[in-house]
């Protein structure tokens, strides 16, 4: 009992990154009819967007005085930047929530990139057949994050939560079963409970805004939109960059849970178009419930007694399940008839 | 038109002497004019360095092809000579190889035993290789090993740490400098024994190939030949990059000790996600919770940040070791680069040494010289301590390091310090003990 | 000629003299000089170079006819590879039974995915055939290993029976593949003044395959089953209407294509007996799908264009260091030099993927045709304008969803 409660925990946390990231490439799908292969890259580049903060605000000041290093070599002793500016107090405790900070610097870039992608390249290729756009951002996808190990690296960049989101809770003691025997750790409820809220805030914008309503209307039928003499041509840019913004969000929060690496977003990718594509093309809520039912379902398959009756169950669950689900439902769990079935 | 088979740079000579002619084309086969593949006939000699430059290991390949570039200089009388003036051996004299300028190309291994094979043929076919070298992964390496051995070169391993590639894949053209998995549980275990008790129970997840088999399986029979005992041991996709669903259970499996035998990225994200479940604060029967990482890069180690503070594991070669050979050799790598050199640097600068010192004692480029002259070869001065290249197997016997996570690192290059050298006598083992036995080291392949 | 149009022939023609004459045509430089680096006419890059545009080939079979794009093909590739070295591992070096073994077993494979993946069509399709590919690689990683020899890939020992052949050689080695004796290594050399060109009995054995595989895949697409496929990609629906089920000429199509990969691992295997199980990832089978659009999907030509330019880029490039940049620029001043160096270093060695992602978006955003499109417009320039606007159907670009 106490493992099957503490694997749906952890299906959740997974399932959340899986939902967020899906979310974003079914906006895309959805409203633009675009296969993005570069939407991985985009995560990648938002948990880039922490571990640039982070790395700006401990960026290493000369402080005047010089000592000598174990290999031989004279360095100047230095300090945080941040330090520096505000004093060991405040600029110690910028720092140490660097990762949250992230959150507001990462949204207006996220945002840019979305707008700059779309306007200067996706644009061009909403005629063209979805094995060019595959290429092409595939292309992208590479050149982002080459251009990522270019300037930091091959090698995981660690990114620490704040100090006051270390360790974990005790929720077996709370449920009433031995301590220690379900624990869980802060940050990871953080990121469900943050990608709760940015799911519910996508899903808010679409249903309750005017805007949301004519993105909605253009999703089922652009051309009737269009002659309605509404730019749905400029609301598919923004949403482009929000579905940009999503899926950097993501990758912000997602930094302190394992350290950032320039071929994260290759990574996700192939699961994410797993996870869209089991929720059905085109549906919203179908990316979200596959994103979580994946998550939870790959936890369970590598619980120890799961494994010892079917080894390596837990490399192939997630495939094994989208075969079957796409067996039993056509278009997946709520995909809508026509949309790219052909 | 001269006969021979797969070299270019003879041919080219005796072809041009004679003269442009367009020869009958004739297909053959072995034995031919020269003597082996690739024999080097001009004024210099070409070596392949083939290290990983794309994917998760660019960083570690970058590191060794530095300390390619640097043995190569030091070969040719370039530099403050290294190494050179520490080994035991006098036999360079830094005018390159046997009065051979040394030359060299590079390839991508991309860490794939494909890619790997395609650019170490490349290597060979195109560019006239003699010797290749370099490699972060024991898959690559027993995939070019082979395909060295079938060439008809000598294949110096770079970063390789399972038991096989000296083991059951082993191949009288390869050479093993680095350790090996047996030999991490050997060092290891005393020293955990002696921190951690003879009374622990360990839980083992394990990468799902055959590198993290073969060092679980070491870790486990070194452990618990010390009085520990194995409650589990779980296996984890190699592509698997959350590992929490895999931690999550170990605090209620009654262990206390969680092994991690993993490497690269995988190591940085298990170990990453066990500090997070806090598994260290934990007291479980009766004492604190500890973590051990087997096998340790510091490069990767640097990945996992504030997390590596205070866990034991073991390491080929470290940069704070204050014999005279490591102090050369840091000493020259810092002034060139600016930081210091890991372990995968060392052990490929000092492979390139130990193969030219061999083909200047041998006097021949001779792939079967070369081994022989490798082959129970005693030395000295490379940063190891005495070391044996053993005969029966091609790897080699030295002292092993035991590390930990530093607590107050003083740079971004300071994240391990040296717990113990674990002297060579208590990591030796027999060439047929059962996790070597079953493969075969064939005879040595001049090719042609 | 074999039943070809005239414009076939001597596209078949074409194709079979460059791939003859690849060993001139690769090493357009002499040997030392300093764009030797650019030499492609090494054996093992030439037998990639054909084994890819088999691959290619087949898969544009598929892709290029039906429309239906499979995000899996390169497990059929690691089938092919894993049944070949098991040939040689028990039956005997010879190439033949090896190749022949891994064809079948590739389209048996092929069969059963094929059955159940076809179910589905469009997007579905592609993850279905991406999910089974994935479960390979992911077993042959891991559990499959004493069939696959996991993380290494599988190799051969002096151990192995070989009922038909030697287990060992004489001098203890490991034999070699051949053909009845021919050893697939075996290379003649040929030196003419600076230049020295190789001729490979293994690549001439791969060359002569494509060249057969080719003129098989132009009989298919001229042939009435070629057009019923491309009556699927048009109009499905309409077909159905008309009574005729789809179903058995897509899994027709899914089939030869899969044998076509496992051709492809067959040969590899027998050019290079290790079967690694990275051959049937995810990312090797979005490169033959990158081949296939690049160079231009549906034409016929275009995925060997495209298998070519991929391998190149990754063998040519990837090689390609510092030290070699100065060399080349060696004759300008140090200042200068050190400055187109630093400016060329993120694109060479480590660099390489950087400049083949740059390249991709540069030949999908200008030539939606791919590279045969390329070849179209250079054409025309030199032909002038009167063949304009004559459609060539052996080139026709086609492109599909």
């Amino acid at each position: 009992m106490d493992a099957i409660i503490l694997q749906i925990l952890n299906g959740l946390d997974k399932g959340s990154a899986y939902a967020l990231i899906a979310l974003g490439l079914t906006l895309i799908f959805g409203t633009l009819g675009v296969v993005n292969f570069a939407h991985g890259a985009l995560f990648m580049i938002g948990a880039f967007c922490a571990v640039t903060l982070t790395k700006f605000m401990t960026w290493e000041v000369a402080t005047g005085e010089v000592q000598k290093t174990a290999w031989g070599s004279e360095v100047p002793v230095t300090k945080p930047l941040f330090e520096s500016w505000f004093g060991p107090e405040v600029g110690g405790a910028l720092i140490d929530w660097s990762v949250p900070l992230a959150i507001l610097f990462s949204i207006p870039i996220m945002i840019i990139i979305g707008f700059v992608m779309e306007r200067g390249l996706i644009k061009h290729f909403y005629k063209r057949p979805h094995a060019d756009q595959i290429l092409v951002t595939f292309g992208l996808a590479i050149v982002l994050q080459e251009i990522i190990k270019a300037f930091y690296g091959a090698n995981p960049i660690p990114t620490p939560a704040p100090a006051a989101f270390k360790g974990s809770f005790d929720f077996g003691a709370m449920l009433g079963f031995d301590p220690n025997v379900i624990i869980y750790p802060y940050w990871r409820m953080v990121y469900f409970a943050f990608a709760a809220v940015v799911i519910g805030a996508v899903f808010a914008f679409l249903q309750f805004t005017t805007f949301g309503m004519v993105v909605r209307a253009g999703m089922a039928d652009r051309e009737t939109v269009g002659l309605l003499g509404i730019n749905i041509d400029k609301r598919f840019t923004i949403m482009f960059g929000l579905a940009a913004a999503v899926a950097g969000l993501a990758g912000v929060m997602y930094a302190p849970i394992n350290s950032p690496n320039y071929h994260m977003g290759m990574d996700f990718l192939v699961l994410s178009f797993v996870v869209v594509v089991v929720g059905g093309m085109g549906s919203l809520p179908g990316a979200v419930a596959a994103g979580f039912l994946l998550g939870i379902l790959e936890s369970f398959a590598s619980m120890n007694q799961i494994k010892s009756l079917l080894p390596g169950i837990d490399q192939i669950i997630i495939y094994l399940v989208a075969i079957i689900i796409l067996l039993t439902r056509p278009r997946g769990l709520m995909g809508k008839k026509g949309v790219m079935e052909d | 038109m001269t006969k021979s088979n797969l070299t270019r740079r003879g041919v080219l000579k005796t072809g041009a002497v004679a003269g442009a002619g367009v020869a009958l084309p004739t297909i053959f086969t072995a034995s031919s004019a020269a003597a082996y593949t690739n024999e080097p006939t001009g004024s210099s000699v070409t070596l392949g360095f083939n290290v990983p430059q794309t994917g998760p290991y660019a960083d570690e390949g970058a590191d060794e092809l530095r300390a390619f570039e640097l043995a190569v200089e030091h070969l040719n009388g370039g530099g403050d000579g290294g190494m050179m003036n520490t080994f035991s051996s006098k036999a360079l004299k830094g005018n390159g190889i046997l009065g051979k300028k040394v030359e060299y190309v590079t390839g991508d291994t991309q860490t794939k035993s494909d890619a790997a094979r395609a650019s170490a043929k490349s290597m060979i076919e195109k560019d006239g290789a003699v010797m290749i070298s370099g490699g972060s992964s024991s898959g690559v390496a027993i995939a070019v090993q082979g395909l060295c051995q079938e060439a008809g070169v000598i294949f110096m391993a770079g970063l390789t740490h399972s038991n096989d590639t000296t083991g059951k894949d082993k191949k009288a053209n390869g050479f093993r400098h680095f350790f090996n998995g047996y030999m991490s549980g050997a060092a290891l275990a005393p020293v955990l024994a002696n921190a951690y008790g003879t009374d622990r129970k360990a839980y083992h997840l394990t990468a799902d190939y055959t590198w993290g088999w073969t060092q679980q399986e070491s870790i486990a029979a070194a452990t618990e030949a010390l009085g520990w005992e194995t409650v589990n041991n779980v296996l984890t996709p190699l592509a698997a990059t959350d590992f929490s669903s895999y931690i999550a259970p170990v605090l209620n499996s009654g262990a206390d000790v969680l092994v991690l035998n993993h490497y690269g990225g995988n190591m940085v994200n298990s170990l990453t996600n066990a500090v997070q479940f806090g598994l260290r604060d934990k007291i479980v029967n009766g004492k604190q919770f500890e973590i051990v990482v087997p096998l340790y890069s510091r490069l990767m180690a640097r990945g996992a940040g504030e997390n590596v503070k205070g866990i034991l594991g073991s390491t080929n070669w470290h940069w704070s070791l204050q014999d005279e050979g490591s102090q050369a050799f840091v000493k020259s790598f810092g002034t060139k680069y600016g930081f210091p050199p890991s372990q995968a640097a060392h052990t490929c600068y000092v492979q390139t040494l130990l193969y030219a010192d061999a083909v200047e004692r041998a006097g021949t480029f001779n792939p079967c010289g070369v081994a022989e002259a490798l082959e129970g070869y005693e030395f000295d001065g490379l940063g190891n301590g005495p070391t044996l290249y053993r005969a029966e197997d091609h790897q080699c016997f030295k002292d092993v390091l035991v590390v930990r996570g530093k607590e107050n690192p003083t740079s971004e290059f300071d994240v391990l310090e040296v717990v113990e050298v674990t002297p060579r006598a208590q990591v030796e083992y027999a060439p047929d003990h059962p996790m070597f036995a079953g493969g075969n080291l064939g005879t040595c392949n001049p090719g042609a | 000629m074999l039943g070809l149009n005239k414009k076939d022939t001597t596209l078949l023609i074409i194709v079979a003299a460059l791939t003859l004459l690849a060993p001139f045509i690769l090493n357009p430089f002499p040997t030392e000089s300093g764009l030797a680096q650019f030499n492609a006419g090494y054996p093992d890059l030439m037998q990639r170079f054909v084994i890819f545009g088999i691959f290619a080939i087949g898969f544009n079979i598929l892709f290029g006819l039906t429309g239906y794009l499979s995000f899996g093909h390169a497990a059929f590739l690691g089938v092919g590879s894993y049944s070949a070295v098991w040939m040689f591992k028990l039956l005997s070096m010879n190439v033949i039974p090896a190749i022949i073994l891994a064809v079948i077993i590739s389209g048996l494979f092929a069969v059963l995915i094929g059955y159940v993946s076809l179910r589905r069509s469009g997007i579905y399709f592609s993850i279905l055939t991406l999910a089974f590919a994935q479960m390979s690689f992911n077993l042959a990683y891991s559990v499959l290993t004493p069939i696959t020899n996991g993380e290494t890939g599988l190799q051969l020992t002096l151990e192995d029976p070989r009922v038909l052949g030697q287990s060992a050689t004489a001098d203890g080695s490991i034999p070699v593949t051949n053909l009845f004796g021919a050893e697939m290594r075996s290379t003649y050399e040929m030196a003419v003044g600076p230049w020295a060109f190789q001729f490979n009995m293994g690549y001439y054995l791969c060359a002569i395959i494509m060249l057969v595989s080719f003129y098989l895949a132009i009989r298919i697409f001229r042939s009435p089953f070629g057009m019923m496929l491309r009556a699927i990609k048009s109009n499905q629906t309409r077909m159905s209407y008309t009574g005729l089920n789809p179903r058995p000429y897509t899994l027709a199509a899914f089939v030869i294509s899969g044998m076509y990969a496992g051709l492809a691992g067959g040969l590899m295997a027998s050019m290079d007996p290790l079967a690694g199980a990275e051959r049937m990832q995810w990312t090797a089978s979005g490169e033959v799908v990158l081949m296939t659009i690049l160079g231009g999907a549906g034409t016929l030509i275009g995925p060997v264009l495209g298998a070519g330019f991929i391998k190149y880029f990754e063998n040519i490039f990837s090689k390609i260091n510092d030290n070699i940049l100065h060399g080349w620029f060696a004759f300008m001043p140090d200042g200068l030099e050190d400055f187109v160096v630093t400016i060329l270093h993120p694109f060479i060695g480590k660099g390489w993927h950087l400049t083949l992602g740059i390249l991709f978006m540069l030949v999908v955003i200008f030539l939606p045709g791919g590279l045969v499109e390329g070849g179209q417009r250079i054409a025309r320039l030199f032909r002038g304008k009167k063949s304009d606007d004559k459609s060539d159907e052996a080139t026709q670009s086609t492109p599909a969803e």
